[in-house]
């Protein structure tokens, strides 16, 4: 909704509403398909979806730490050490 | 060892430093082996480890309230990130949103803005946007109501999207808003 000569339908009001459901999959089928629907045909709902699913996928791609060597082998040696 | 990667990840989010985060871990396999006959086959092991990680980080580390402190966190408007930063890309020809967003922060500024994140908001943040947990799991991992992961999500993602505006601006990757100018 950033181009704000593009009047605002109800459906645009659900699509921003339920942006982050629809990301976190916790739309019913119904729900979701309506707004998926709704996406695939409003460019200013499109762009704030895709925005928020690409600043999600750059957040977990950016938390992703390498377990270092020396944890794996301290875990091991502890479980071991519990029989 | 099965999850380890996403346990330390999520470890040294919530520590915020290396040794903690190693011995966190520890602790959890430790506890999750000797609890093992409470694990039911069938059931979510990763929710069930994630479990034992933030008793065991709640227990150990946390010696303030449990409930997180919702004035820590400034009102942010929805949208927030995406109405300062989501109009560059076409500033940009040729340059798609996503690769926008993945250059214009470093994996530290990320780190670091989840991070800065409250506790308990930080926590529902990283089960879902980073392990992709279900609400319905993220509620039994930290033991609350979904309607209270619901809302530590709303706002933890917004002071996430402030905190790195915050980096965008001291980077002078965009200008900072207009009330913070001289009058």
């Amino acid at each position: 909704m950033a181009d704000q000569t593009t009047p605002r339908k109800p459906q645009c009001d659900e699509a921003l509403h339920e942006l982050y459901h629809l990301l976190d999959g916790e739309l019913d089928a119904e729900r979701r398909q309506r707004i998926v629907e709704h996406l695939d045909e409003c460019s200013p709902c499109a762009e704030p979806y895709d925005f928020y699913a690409e600043l999600r996928r750059t957040v977990q791609q950016c938390c992703q730490d390498t377990v270092p060597p020396s944890l794996l082998a301290r875990v091991k040696d502890a479980l071991e050490h519990e029989g | 060892m099965e999850h380890m990667g996403s346990l330390y990840s999520a470890a040294l989010r919530m520590t915020r430093n290396a040794a903690d985060a190693e011995d966190l871990v520890q602790e959890t396999y430790l506890r999750a082996y000797r609890g093992f006959g409470g694990f039911q086959e069938g059931t979510n092991l990763k929710a069930w480890l994630y479990r034992i990680l933030t008793n065991t980080y709640i227990n150990a580390y946390r010696a303030k309230q449990r409930r997180p402190d919702e004035s820590d966190l400034d009102d942010v408007e929805d949208l927030y990130l995406y109405n300062r930063l989501g109009g560059l890309e076409a500033a940009r020809a040729g340059r798609s949103a996503e690769d926008e967003l993945m250059d214009m922060f470093s994996e530290a500024e990320v780190k670091a803005a989840v991070e800065s994140l409250p506790e308990g908001f930080r926590m529902a943040v990283l089960l879902a946007d980073v392990e992709g947990f279900s609400y319905k799991e993220i509620a039994e991992i930290l033991d609350i109501p979904i309607g209270t992961v619901m809302s530590r999500l709303h706002r933890g993602r917004r002071a996430l999207e402030k905190a790195l505006y915050e980096f965008a601006v001291s980077r002078r990757l965009t200008e900072p808003e207009p009330e913070h100018q001289p009058t």
